[in-house]
Parts: structure tokens; sequence; C-alpha cells
């Protein structure tokens, strides 16, 4: 057989493909199987999520934060609240401090559930991801426990959570922790020393610790290359002060060493988890200064001026002092930052949204020069991607 | 935490006199105002510099004030994790004048970069891939301005006649709503009728 010239070509790949996690289009340089250039086409998702922020008040912005990131809603209304209290200069109770934390970590273990799993199912591994799923069910479970939505809950309001947590919520939180750990194990013994998932996955998608900060990775992308950083330790929000938790940190920076470091890191949420029970405090959820918060169903029967608070801050909403802040949570899939500029009006003048996968994503190339086109799938799993938050 | 942040101010300051006009600290953050043509020294010198060492580059995005001159600010945010030090950089630039591109100080640069040039068409001088990111293909205009409306201009359905997806200018079955709550003697800065009387007298 006589030599064969094999030229370059281009390959689509998405928007519409069971491994690009929703609707990444990747427009792939191919040399015979290896990826040359990749150039990810994003923004289908795009829903002007800033400009209608910019049009609506400082509560009914809270729902879009849920449905940036589909998978880890009240991590970024967590944000989002911070922002706007830091403005306001809000005290939140210790209970809704610890309300907080505890839903944060919740909702820290769904997402990596979500993450892990799915990354499994795309190199191959079917059960895992079912059992998981499961589990996600309970914590759905939970999340409408105390908001009534499964999903988008807008449950962090300004100035606390929206309501106490119904009553036996607690003792079933603590009774799940008792039998979730089963569960990891599990999965570890299907996925862990798995010999095909190993294959798919150590080595792959490589990233040191100095080119992940040059491209802005933040979580567990830049864990898992050695750097020991997580806000929940190094700038403490809320009561993560208080907690008693470890970083796991990854050495070789492989898709393997963050699965790793994500495993690990839903064992660690589940000790806040566990502390926030044992530790959480009686006394109100939410602050009480009635120019923010609204006032109770109970007082405004018979209160003239609670009538007037609810009336005003469910019309005009309350009105923030002018200034700008930063503010960003260690979200499941990495700092999440909310920007807020306030011009004293009830509405934010802008609200910039960073969202981790964003930066993630856009080191795709990067990531992926050199490899194999199924070894891109690999990496998709691992960069954690949803693109509610990336197209924002 | 505030004295140490005065602190960095000023060494920044005193190191890139320059680059920096004034610094600010407010709740707690640091933002050093600087000069749009020196930002990209600016900026090595806080990424490299062992006193500040912002290796990360969090977030680049326009800010629009369209009542001003220079109507868009960029802001540049830094995060140091030797020093566990945020340092926030805001730049002036008006639609004509390009901004330096970041894209050679920090590869996190090229799609903020990009996603600003969509969403206020501000221009980076030097950046290789400035094409629109977030907005479809072939969308015109830049969405986040303040003088692009809510509802955009046109939208987009399947037509089964042509079968394909045509654009059309908006139509609203209800015209776009934008009530004023404001209270009149909370934070509204518009004058009330009879109130232009109170100041004739004082003066």
């Amino acid at each position: 057989m006589g030599e064969v010239q094999i030229s370059n070509y281009t390959m689509n790949l998405g928007p519409q493909h069971p491994a690009a996690h929703g609707v990444l289009r990747l427009v792939l340089e191919m040399d015979g199987e290896v990826i040359e250039r990749a150039d990810p086409h994003v923004g289908l998702l795009h829903r002007g999520t800033e400009k209608l922020i910019e049009h609506k008040t400082y509560l009914q912005s809270i729902p879009y934060f849920d449905r940036l990131d589909y998978v880890s809603m009240m991590c970024q209304e967590h944000s989002f609240v911070l922002a706007a209290e830091k403005l306001l200069g809000l005290e939140v109770p210790q209970r809704g401090q610890y309300i907080r934390v505890m839903f944060s970590e919740l909702t820290r273990i769904m997402n990596h559930l979500m993450n892990v799993l799915s990354q499994a199912m795309d190199v191959g591994a079917m059960t895992p991801m079912l059992w998981g799923f499961e589990q996600r069910e309970i914590l759905m479970e939970f999340y409408e426990r105390v908001s009534g939505a499964r999903m988008h809950a807008a449950y962090f309001r300004v100035g606390g959570v929206h309501r106490d947590l119904p009553a036996g919520l607690l003792e079933d939180i603590a009774d799940w922790c008792e039998t979730f750990p089963k569960i990891i194990e599990d999965i570890e013994t299907m996925l862990t020393e798995n010999r095909i998932f190993k294959q798919r996955n150590v080595n792959i998608g490589v990233i040191s610790h100095e080119d992940a900060m040059d491209w802005g990775f933040s979580g567990v992308m830049i864990r898992g290359s050695g750097a020991a950083w997580d806000l929940r330790k190094s700038q403490p929000y809320e009561v993560y002060d208080k907690m008693d938790f470890d970083i796991p940190v990854g050495v070789h920076g492989d898709c393997y060493d963050r699965y790793v470091c994500r495993i690990e890191e839903m064992y660690q949420s589940l000790r806040i988890i566990k502390q926030c029970i044992a530790q959480m405090p009686d006394g109100p959820v939410s602050a009480t200064e009635h120019k923010v918060v609204p006032p109770s169903r109970a007082e405004m029967k018979s209160s003239m001026e609670a009538l007037i608070h609810h009336f005003k801050l469910f019309t005009e909403g309350f009105s923030v002092p002018a200034g700008e802040v930063y503010t960003a949570v260690e979200a499941p899939k990495g700092e999440f930052g909310v920007h807020l500029v306030a011009d004293g009006s009830s509405k934010p003048y802008r609200c910039k949204i960073k969202s981790p996968a964003y930066s993630h994503l856009q080191a795709f190339d990067f990531l992926t020069k050199g490899h194999m086109l199924a070894d891109s799938v690999a990496v998709i799993g691992t960069l954690d991607i949803v693109f509610g938050e990336i197209d924002r | 935490m505030d004295e140490a942040l005065i602190e960095l101010g000023e060494y920044i300051a005193a190191a890139q006199p320059d680059a920096v006009n004034s610094t600010t600290i407010e709740h707690g953050q640091l933002t050093l105002h600087a000069n749009a043509a020196d930002v990209a020294k600016l900026l090595t010198f806080l990424r490299d510099d062992s006193n500040c060492q912002m290796k990360i580059l969090t977030d680049l995005f326009g800010i629009d004030w369209p009542e001003r001159e220079l109507r868009f600010d960029v802001v540049y945010n830094l995060l140091s994790m030797t020093h566990n030090q945020r340092v926030r950089i805001k730049i002036q630039t008006d639609e004509r004048t390009p901004v330096p591109t970041m894209t050679t100080v920090y590869s996190a640069a090229g799609w903020f970069e990009r996603e600003a040039w969509d969403m206020y068409g501000i221009m980076f001088d030097g950046n290789p891939d400035l094409r629109r990111l977030l907005t479809d293909y072939g969308f015109e205009g830049h969405p986040m301005r303040k003088d692009f409306p809510l509802t955009g201009y046109v939208e987009l359905r399947y037509d089964d006649e042509q079968k394909r997806v045509v654009y059309e200018p908006v139509q609203l079955t209800q015209e776009f709503r934008s009530f004023d709550f404001e209270s009149p003697w909370e934070g509204a800065n518009y004058v009330l009728p009879g109130d232009e009387k109170a100041e004739e007298g004082a003066s």
C-alpha cells in the first residue's frame, strides 16, 4: 500500500451531544484522531441575566442566580446576598448563617454527585450515576422542605434566609449523614481503582499550578494541580471559620486527581454539615431590620407600620446605598463571584457575575491540544461545566 | 485589614506613578484608578512583583455610564494566592478608543475581552481573537449598553413554509412597562412639582 496523505480537517461536535453537558458546540481541528485546535462556541444558552438584573429589584434578582448554575443553586444565591448585605452593612443572625453554611454544603454534595458521576458515565460507567441520582433526589427533597422548590429554591435572602427550618428537618439530615458515606464508598469501589476509569482519566488534561493560575482557574480545578487554596479557609465568610474541615489537594493536575479531590470534598462537606447540626443555635434566621427584611405575616395583621413595610418591600424593594463591592464564595465549581455596583436606588446598576466554569472552559484548547478526540469527553467531564453559568 | 490595603495601595502607587492616578478603599477592597495606556505595564508589575504576586485575573468586564464623556469603565479584578489579597483596577474609555489587550499578561483575559467587546463594544487593541462570544451569530449591537432596550430589536422563530429560522423585528403584545416605585422622599432624585419654590424662597 502506498503512502496516504492525511490532511487536517475540521469537525463539529455538539451542540446537541450527550457528552457536551448542555449546549456546548466545539469546532475541532483534527489531525486524524488527534485534536490540533479546539474552539468552543458558547452562548447558546445566553439569556441576558446581567441585563435582566439591572431591571429588577434586589429581591427579584435572587431567582436568576438559581438558574445560572442549575446544579449548585444556593451557593450562587449566597454570593449575591453577601454582596448586597455588605453594601447595606447588614448583620445576619447566627442561626441564619449556620443554615446557609449547611445548605451550601448540601449543595456541594449535590453538585459533586452530578459531576463525578456524569463524568464516569461519559467514560463508560453507567451504574454509579443511578446510585448518585437517588441521593440527589433526597437532597432535593431537603431543598423542597425548606423552600418549596426542588431546585430553584430562592431560599437565601438579603438579611438571612426566607424561613426557619421546618420541624424534623435537622434530624432527617442527620440521619442521611449516617447513610450517605456508604454510598460514596460504593461509588469508590466502582470507580477509584477501576482499570478502565483510570485508563481514561490518569494523565489526561494535565495542567500545572502555574498554567492553572495563568488561565484563572479556581476551586477543584486549581486544587487538583496542587494549590492549597479554598475561599472557605483563606477568606472565610459566614461561620466557616468555626468549622473544622480539610482541603483535599491533588498532585498531578490530571482528570483523575480532580476526581479524587471531589470525592474527598464530599466527605469533608459531610463533616461540616454534621458540625452545623450539632452547633445550630436558636434564634432568628433573618435580620430584623424591616427596611430590608419583610415582617412576619402575624405582625402585619396588627401593625400598620409592618403593613407599610411589607407593601413597600414588595413593590419598590429596598434601596441599597451607592457603592461597589465584590464578593466571592467557594461554589462547588470554584470561585463564584458577584461584582455589584449600586447607585442608591432599589435596582442594581451593574451586576457582573464571575462564573468559575467560564475560565475553565476557556482553557479547553490548552487542555486538549494533542489529546485524542475521546479524551476531550473526559476533559469536558472534569471541567465541571454547566452552561447556565457560562452563558449567563 | 485596611492598613495592609492602604500600605499595598501606596506601595503600588509609588512603584508605578505614571500608571496609577489614585487609590480608594471601599468595603475593605482596594481599587486603583489607572491610565488606560499604561495598564499593561501596571498589570505586569502586579503579577511579577514579589510584594504583589497577583497571579490570577479573576474577572475583567465593562460598566456603562452613558452620561459620562468616557462612558465605559473597564474593571480588572486580580487575586494573589500568595498574599491572599485582591486588587481591582479601573480604567476609562469610550466607544472609539481601544484599550490595550491583557492577553499578553494573562491567558485568561481572552474570553473576558471578547465578552466585553460583545456586550459593550469596548475595543481591545492586540487581542488576537476579538470575535463575538455570547450573542448569536450575526448579531448586531452591544446589548449590555444602557441605551440598548431590554427587549432587544429582533426575535426569531422557525418558519414552517421556508423550513428555516427567520429573524423579525420584535413585536410586543403588550408594551414594555417599567414602573417607578421609588418613594419620592427616599432615594429618588427628581424634583416634585412645587419643590422648586422652596429653593427659590431660600435663595
